[in-house]
């Protein structure tokens, strides 16, 4: 087939992979915009099958269908609360791939120079692509192919890490090895030096060693980095996976990877600094692991934290009319959603106001809650962004907390010495009533002591979310 | 051990310092319970209520001092309940102890331990056993109850077919704990409610609870209430002038005046002087709680309610909380119930008299045969807030002139940034070849897009936004489709590598996204 015509496919492509993003600026005409985003796939991939270059049809049809069918069953499968994990798992494949496709080009480069010119002219597609370049652009071609290498491997090893975090395979407090980020400097280092040494020698030895580096560098970097941070660094992989895309796509000559590359990484990069943004910290202290330190001594926390059981707060849900439900990664671990939902359910049906207040951050993925609380079929409606109630606390009866914690510290606001002093919180501690619902004492992930349990108009509801929701729901009927 | 009350003897006194509620949270810590006889008549709670929630009903006072370990009761004891007091009995109750040097060196005599209910400090971990609060609360509601009995008028304005009623006008003085419960049953039964106090930051309580706060037009740096343990202390002469000139000004206006001044330790001080109750309109009535103090008002007669020539009413009963003796047991009993439980960190029904504690001293004040009266001052001071900075409202010009500012510095941001980012590309472009040029537009162009197109993703599909992203950045599946013909093999593994795993993704990263929409509903 021509050409032009695949071009044209991919113009087309690109403008439903555009539209499909652009739909989910609300919960209805996202249902569209994803058929928008598969119409869009299947017609780069069918145009590309039939332009020019490709070859190995069949075997490529069989290894997407395989591909496809385990995919099929690991998106049907998964758990709604493990929703990070398959994100972050996802990533790395992507990652990975961006590796491989690099490395392609690199081995058909060094065909394609050692033909003569009789072998050159006799090829197509992305060969005869190569063969046509002069000696400024086969150096542009290393760089951009070298980045995207570079750019996969970090994703590569980062999801892997971010992954095993996620799912509790890997520990998620944020370690470093000896050394800390001097070693991320010497990894990065080592990858100028390679990248120069690439461009002159040109050997493949040069981008192995370039590979290994960003290995380490993607493996380190995330290892640093505690659970709570996860958000930014899963926003932050899915932004990569998106500019590695866009080298390879500079590298190959296509436009449409170059497209879709650009707004994924677009995507991600918006994504993490709207979740750095609702901690109040700058992406580069989030990446480098660890709070900003503190520039005072903390507050004293007067008071101490009262204990109740679940008929109290139920006697307190029996006389409130507005109630407002903070879900945090807590809430995910228990797996306590369905019975936040049952609660609101029961509350609803008795004439009560029930809503939910989101923190950008809270959970492990930006919009964690909504989708566990969607899952649980409580509306969306019901369900408001920080900004949309935080001013409605001061009217609201009683506030549930469940499983956060730093969201919703009034440190924040309270202490200009405390290390997330200026975060946004959740204003919850003005409702007439809260419940925190709790494991036990402790401080959250960050480690510092939360003065809303010491408040004299709060609970604390100790036990596992669930088996205390549990407890509740029978004593509300 | 036996924790057990007695009935009061104290003349008129209904409350008493246990319920059967309160008696099985108290077994729920170990311990056994028990009541005289006809203990809680007056306040509502039948004997036979004590047996059903196991408490053990003893006939005679006598049976029960001598059965019992712990002894909680409301009334400081009399002498001949004192005598019944033996070494390792512990006895709970308010007690006085500025002003009970006797009761304290019986108590010493006999060896036995005396925990005085008013003596708990004022901090906030032992709120939930502040008895005077607890009591001054119920004192606040009570005194807006009788004055609304003696006053003949409506609370609320009205306007009727048959006529129009004037709300009526409170005047609260002194804005504790009885003063801010009298400001909420004042304000909740619908009347005007004024309300004054000589510490400036309980203006924010005051107007909190719907009442306004009388200023003062007086410029002196005024007490900080929070170096007094919460309390108010006493006033500067030229303050107090002021206080009452203000006062004076509004005698003829106000129909009923609340006033709770008092301050610890001292007689009450005068705030409402025989001028204000002669200015005042016929038929208005002043409640005045600090009577057993001598009374804010120097006409007031301790437990008497007393009309004046011209007809103003003037109450100065002391027993406010035993009028409301169910009320005021119910919140006393859970006030030692607290205490108890403090008492009993094993919950094992053996006390455990920790002096090291902050509380339990400072409420004890005989322990093993001495007096530990007066205790050390707290560790942890009251906390009241602090002032507030106030923002200097900013006017329409100079609000104009910070947008001006604003934008001029948004614009200077943007230019420099498009100066900046364009330099780099024309730099770029001295060097590259023009087929890197053409993509690079096109790179740059998306970029620009995806913003454009992200910012305006709802928050709350942030979930599916990354896994849609996923998806289509296996669009990498392109780059090996065109590599997998090539004639290397190595090549054609890698590439073929690469097109499963860009398959996982694509449809793995659809399904799920698919499956995420579908959950989102409306209600």
């Amino acid at each position: 087939m021509e050409f032009g015509f695949t071009t044209a496919a991919y113009v087309v492509a690109a403008v439903l992979f555009i539209l499909s993003l652009g739909g989910l600026n609300n919960q209805e005409s996202a249902k569209r915009a994803v058929w928008y985003g598969i119409t869009g796939m299947g017609l780069a991939v069918f145009a590309t099958l039939i332009g020019p270059g490709s070859g190995l049809w069949l075997l490529s049809l069989l290894l997407i269908a395989g591909g496809g069918m385990i995919g099929y069953q690991l998106a049907s499968k998964v758990e709604m609360t493990q929703m990070p994990e398959l994100v972050a798992g996802m990533h790395a494949l992507v990652g990975l791939a961006a590796v491989f496709v690099g490395f392609n080009a690199h081995l058909e480069l060094g065909n394609v120079a050692a033909m003569d010119d009789a072998a050159k002219k006799a090829l197509d597609g992305f060969a005869a692509l190569l063969a046509k370049k002069n000696a400024v652009e086969v150096g542009i071609l290393r760089v951009e192919l070298a980045l995207g290498v570079w750019i996969g491997a970090v994703t590569f090893t980062g999801s892997v890490i971010a992954y095993g975090k996620l799912s509790g395979k890997v520990s998620s407090n944020a370690e470093k090895l000896p050394g800390g980020h001097l070693l991320n400097a010497g990894a990065a280092t080592i990858s100028v030096l390679c990248l120069i040494w690439y461009l002159n020698g040109g050997a493949f030895l040069p981008l192995l060693i370039l590979t290994l580096a960003a290995l380490f560098i993607g493996y380190h970097l995330i290892m640093g980095i505690g659970g709570a941070d996860m958000p930014v660094v899963v926003s932050m992989l899915n932004s990569y996976s998106g500019w590695a895309a866009a080298a390879i796509g500079f590298s190959l000559g296509n436009d449409l990877l170059i497209v879709v590359g650009a707004l994924v990484g677009s995507s991600g990069a918006i994504l993490s600094y709207i979740m750095c943004k609702a901690m109040n910290r700058s992406f580069v202290s989030v990446i480098l692991g660890g709070f900003g330190g503190a520039s005072g001594p903390a507050m004293e926390v007067e008071g101490e934290q009262i204990a109740i059981e679940a008929d109290g707060v139920a006697a307190a849900l029996d006389d409130a009319d507005s109630v407002v439900i903070i879900p945090g990664y807590g809430m995910a671990v228990a797996q306590a959603q369905q019975n936040v939902a049952e609660l609101t359910r029961r509350l609803r049906a008795k004439g009560k106001t029930v809503r939910f207040a989101i923190h950008p951050v809270a959970g492990r993925l930006p919009g964690h809650m909504n989708v566990l609380l969607a899952e649980a079929k409580v509306p969306y409606d019901i369900v408001l962004e920080m900004d949309e109630i935080n001013d409605d606390f001061p009217e609201t009866d009683v506030a549930i907390v469940i499983g956060s914690n730093d969201i919703v510290n009034p440190a924040a606001q309270e202490d200009p010495n405390s290390p997330i002093a200026g975060m946004p919180v959740l204003e919850c501690w003005k409702a007439k009533q809260v419940f925190v619902s709790k494991r036990g004492q402790g401080t959250g992930y960050s480690g510092i002591e939360n003065p809303l349990f010491f408040k004299e108009n709060t609970r604390m509801f100790y036990g596992d979310a669930k088996a205390s929701l549990d407890k509740l729901l029978g004593m509300i009927d | 051990m036996k924790i057990g009350t007695p009935k009061e003897v104290f003349e008129g006194e209904n409350r008493v310092a246990m319920t059967p509620d309160s008696a099985k949270q108290l077994m729920k810590l170990g311990y056994e319970c028990a009541v005289e006889a006809g203990a809680g008549a007056n306040a509502g709670f039948t004997d036979a209520a004590y047996e059903a929630a196991g408490v053990e009903v003893l006939k005679t006072p006598a049976a029960l001092w001598k059965a019992s370990d712990i002894i909680a009761k409301v009334r400081q004891p009399d002498a001949a309940e004192l005598k019944r007091l033996t070494k390792d009995k512990t006895l709970i109750s308010f007690f006085n102890p500025a002003g009970n040097d006797d009761g304290m060196s019986a108590a010493k005599a006999k060896k036995a331990n005396v925990i005085a209910m008013e003596m708990v400090p004022r901090i906030s971990r032992a709120q939930k056993m502040d008895a005077l609060s607890s009591m001054a609360n119920i004192a606040g509601y009570r005194a807006v109850i009788e004055a609304g009995n003696n006053f003949g008028r409506f609370f609320t304005g009205q306007i009727t077919a048959a006529g129009k009623v004037p709300p009526a006008k409170v005047l609260v003085v002194g804005a504790g704990v009885a003063g801010l419960a009298a400001i909420g049953t004042s304000t909740s039964l619908g009347a005007i409610t004024l309300a004054f106090d000589v510490r400036p930051e309980v203006a924010e309580q005051v107007e909190s609870m719907g009442a306004e706060f009388v200023y003062l037009d007086f410029e002196e740096e005024q007490a900080d209430g929070a170096a007094t343990g919460g309390y108010a202390a006493v006033s500067s002469p030229e303050f107090r002038e002021a206080q009452l000139a203000k006062f004076r000004e509004l005698a003829p206006e106000v129909d009923i005046v609340i006033t709770t001044a008092l301050i610890p330790n001292r007689e009450a001080p005068e705030l409402w002087t025989e001028d204000m109750v002669a200015a005042m309109k016929p038929g208005s009535v002043i409640v005045d709680l600090a009577a057993e103090k001598g009374g804010n008002c120097k006409l007031t007669v301790m437990d008497e309610k007393i009309v004046t020539e011209n007809g103003v009413t003037i109450i100065g009963y002391t027993d406010f909380p035993s009028r409301m003796a169910s009320q005021a047991s119910t919140l006393y009993a859970t006030n030692i119930r607290h205490m108890m439980t403090d008492l009993t960190p094993e919950k094992d029904g053996q006390i455990n008299h920790d002096m090291e504690d902050d509380v339990i001293r400072g409420a004890t004040v005989t322990f093993e045969g001495d007096i530990t009266f007066p205790p050390p001052p707290p560790k942890v001071a009251a906390i009241a807030a602090k002032p507030k900075e106030v923002v200097p409202e900013l006017t329409r010009e100079e609000q104009l002139a910070a947008e001006a500012a604003a934008f001029k510095a948004q614009t200077k941001q943007q230019v420099m940034l498009l100066g900046g980012g364009g330099a780099l590309i024309l730099l770029l472009g001295l060097v590259a070849p023009a087929s890197f040029m053409q993509h690079f537009i096109v790179f740059v162009l998306a970029c620009f897009v995806g913003f454009q197109v992200i910012w305006g993703v709802a928050h709350s599909l942030h979930t599916p936004l990354m896994a849609v992203t996923n998806a289509i950045s296996s669009i990498i599946i392109l780059g090996a489709l065109m590599q997998v013909g090539s004639g290397s093999w190595l090549v054609i593994v890698l590439a073929g590598l690469s097109i499963f795993m860009a398959g996982i993704n694509i449809f793995g990263g659809f399904l799920v996204t698919r499956r995420m929409l579908a959950m989102f509903q409306k209600s």
